[in-house]
């Protein structure tokens, strides 16, 4: 029961990656790419009625955390309580951001309005890197000290930094070099699904220099993953134990390398919605292959007092597990009408759908 | 860790206070423009569709705000409450991923084509999607209050060696009897904020000569939807909620009456303040036996006070339990009898020219979310020092490792965000409502 709440949990996450993914590369690309009001507009236009549901993914997938695992629930989210909450404060400012641009016409207030939405897409993007790489790398539960717990082995509380910036340091930061990277990669990652969704989703003008920017962000993500790759083998013990001993899980990379490859084509590709396809496999297969390599820790420690967070050590009574089924595929089955619904109305270019958002 | 205690208080109490503000309208908000949308449909008279979209103008306003102050929220359980989620999460984590699964997802895919896609739609599909947000918005209060009521009163639970309460029974926390009559005073106590909204909107107007047309028809709607609401607030859903209180927390209804002594005949308290110290009222103006006939249905009833209990289990703060629960009584009182006027002058076809009827509504807004407040605050200060009624203290729930300086950190953090949302919303909706449902195009 325990594995089947973790798969739920891992597929609620990345379909989170995936749809709210692309409100963040949208928001980076405004930012940056985005000149005229015209491209502005059409890029808010192509998620105003999305992002709100695709942030629901992360609330609920919140939720099924709470409810299923909520031992790493209380562990992780006050652990992390400083990066948490200023991912609050962004979300606040992306949604404000978003929601109020078009409430006043006047081009300083957009303007202010427009920073605030494409900075904070922006921090999302490389603080939920952050977040992944914090959870890849460890953390000292318990907060032992000269070998001793100072607090219960489930908890431990993580600052922003410590001098080092190093993952092996004695006293861990949200920020070293090795969180910092897989940071980086979810800001370019992001970037170029962003960019996949503009140009499926919009007439904007620069829609063409979009795909040179996706080729281009493409060769840097490929450099990326192979430092990571390479670095994560000294940062975890054994990542491939798992894919030695069930080899169907190479699956995921295989999906994940599969989709970056064919995002070199993007300027050959004849559908606009296969570049989408290709950066959404990329995320998919690269948090699924991270997810596969930790299980069964969710957490792991890295002091030799306390052991790791698991599924098994974490997980709520079986009782509530198991009727936490019934409910939860109901809703996912109403999740899937509503999905459907949503997309079908607003199918094809957002800036000719006739929806008047401000 | 004290200070750290202090602050995680703080933190929740103004990050909740400010966040439902915004939901105590948008519920019961999100009914009248179903309403104003029905009434449309079945008379075809544009009046009814403009008003409808002048309030879904605010209302969008007003949701943006909830969705932001809500998800931290969900967050705060874990970050600043740590050990209160690793003990009781598996209960309460049920009801509030219930939440996030029914109803976050019902309201934020259709909130979108609600609100702005009309013309995509056609108006009967809007008026559904319209009502679907609204039953999204009621289903996320009762689950919140489903968890609410657990705290208050848990059941379907037991506890392991370890501490943990682990959920042996679904059903019970929905068949608890804390639950429906909770519910039902909450839903219809925001159905009262956002009829006087309306009306206040319709007497504004009125006063000020501006959108005539549509300030008549936003009073008649609000006074009407404010009378049945605030009646509905007292009796039946307010009376069956103080029995409750009665029933399983008698410690806590003494605190909240200033009831000292034990006493047959008991008086209601109409003003009074607290005085710990000598353990009586001070300036007190009470009417004799009704508090008795109001709890047991007997005039000269006994009802414990608090001289019955240890001093150990005394709510933490008598005297803002005390206010808290007379100015929400207070309040409703009030609403009951100027809307009850109001209702008299509609019927008499003269409430255009008793400006000071249409005065009283307009200046009672504010006051209407003071009374919701208060009534949260009676039930949250009722149930100090405890997070699960008898057997959990809010002094065990905290963060272990979370450091004072930390939450400090957060809670001035939040408290300069809100400000900041506060002014841009007191404008964005000032502007709306100045410009008035005159001036949208169709």
């Amino acid at each position: 029961m325990e594995v089947f709440w973790f798969i739920v949990l891992m597929l609620m996450l990345s379909v989170y990656i995936i749809l709210d993914g692309y409100d963040f590369g949208a928001g980076i690309i405004h930012l940056f790419f985005a000149k005229k009001e015209e491209d502005k507009v059409a890029i808010t236009k192509s998620i105003g009625p999305f992002w709100d549901a695709n942030e629901v993914w992360l609330i609920a997938s919140g939720g099924v955390l709470f409810f299923a695992f909520p031992t790493l629930y209380a562990s992780s989210f006050s652990g992390f309580y400083l990066p948490l909450i200023m991912i609050l404060w962004l979300l606040i400012f992306r949604a404000i951001g978003l929601e109020l641009r078009g409430e006043v016409n006047n081009k300083l207030w957009k303007k202010v309005w427009d920073k605030a939405f494409g900075l904070a897409s922006l921090l999302l993007a490389l603080f939920f890197g952050l977040a992944l790489g914090n959870v890849v790398r460890g953390v000292n539960l318990g907060a032992v000290e000269n070998g001793v717990s100072t607090h219960e082995a489930i908890y431990f509380f993580v600052p922003l930094w410590n001098a080092e910036f190093s993952p092996f340091s004695e006293a861990l930061g949200i920020i070293d070099w090795f969180t910092i990277l897989l940071g980086i990669i979810a800001v370019v990652a992001l970037t170029i699904h962003g960019a996949n969704w503009i140009i499926l989703k919009t007439n904007s003008s620069i829609n063409n220099k979009l795909k040179d920017v996706i080729f281009k962000l493409s060769v840097a993500l490929s450099l990326l993953v192979i430092v990571s790759i390479i670095v994560w083998g000294y940062v975890s013990e054994h990542p491939l134990d798992n894919f030695n001993n069930y080899p169907f899980l190479y699956i995921f990379p295989l999906i994940g390398v599969f989709g970056l490859f064919n995002l070199f084509r993007i300027k050959k590709l004849k559908q606009e919605s296969s570049g989408f396809l290709y950066s959404s496999m990329f995320l998919f297969g690269a948090f699924a292959t991270t997810a596969s390599a930790l299980f069964p820790v969710v957490l792991p420690s890295t002091n030799n007092i306390n052991p790791s967070l698991t599924v098994y050590n974490t997980a709520a009574g079986s009782y509530g597990l198991n009727v936490g089924i019934y409910w939860w595929v109901i809703a996912i089955i109403l999740v899937a009408i509503y999905l459907f619904i949503q997309y079908k109305m607003f199918s094809g270019k957002m800036d000719d759908v006739p929806y008047g958002h401000h | 860790m004290e200070d750290a205690l202090f602050y995680d208080r703080m933190q929740f109490a103004f990050t909740i206070t400010f966040h439902y503000l915004f939901p105590q309208l948008t519920m019961g908000l999100s009914l009248l423009i179903v309403y104003f949308k029905g009434k449309y449909l079945a008379t075809k008279i544009d009046k009814y569709n403009f008003a409808a979209k002048f309030w879904m103008k605010i209302f969008a306003i007003n949701f943006a705000m909830g969705v932001v102050t809500g998800i931290p929220m969900e967050f705060q359980f874990g970050t600043n409450w740590a050990k209160f989620s690793e003990l009781t999460g598996g209960i309460i984590g049920q009801t509030l991923a219930m939440e996030g699964m029914f109803s976050f997802f019902l309201e934020s895919s259709f909130l979108g084509l609600f609100l702005f896609g009309e013309k995509l739609l056609g108006h009967k599909l809007h008026f559904v999607t319209g009502l679907l947000v609204f039953i999204g918005s009621w289903a996320s209060g009762y689950l919140i209050i489903a968890t609410h009521s657990w705290m208050q009163y848990p059941v379907g639970y037991e506890i392991l060696e370890n501490g943990k309460f682990v959920l042996n029974n679904f059903s019970a926390l929905f068949s608890n009897p804390w639950l429906l009559p909770s519910y039902l005073h909450n839903q219809a106590a925001s159905l009262v904020t956002s009829s006087f909204v309306v009306a206040g909107i319709g007497a504004f107007y009125l006063l000020n000569k501006s959108n005539v047309e549509y300030g008549k028809l936003f009073l008649k709607t609000g006074v009407v939807f404010g009378l049945i609401s605030s009646i509905l607030v007292a009796f039946p859903t307010g009376d069956l909620a103080a029995k409750n209180v009665v029933k399983y927390q008698p410690v806590t209804f003494a605190a909240m009456e200033g009831l000292f002594e034990t006493e047959e005949g008991v008086e209601i308290v109409l003003i009074g303040q607290p005085n710990i110290k000598e353990k009586r009222l001070d300036n007190k103006i009470a009417v004799p036996n009704i508090l008795s006939f109001l709890t047991y249905n007997r005039w000269d009833a006994e009802i414990k006070g608090l001289n019955e209990f240890d001093e150990s289990l005394y709510p933490t703060n008598i005297p803002g339990l005390y206010y808290a629960y007379h100015i929400m009584a207070g309040l409703g009182t009030i609403f009951i009898a100027v809307l009850a006027v109001a209702m008299f002058f509609i019927y008499m076809k003269k409430i255009e020219v008793k400006r000071w009827v249409l005065w009283s509504i307009l200046i009672l807004i504010p006051f209407t979310y003071i009374a919701n407040t208060a009534g949260w605050y009676t039930a949250e200060l009722g149930r100090q020092p405890w997070l699960v009624y008898n057997l959990l203290k809010v002094s065990e729930g905290a963060s272990p490792t979370v450091s004072a300086g930390n939450t400090l950190f957060t809670l001035l953090g939040f408290i300069g965000l809100y400000l900041l949302l506060g002014l841009l919303f007191l404008i964005l909706v000032g502007k709306i409502i100045y410009k008035g449902p005159q001036t949208i195009k169709a």
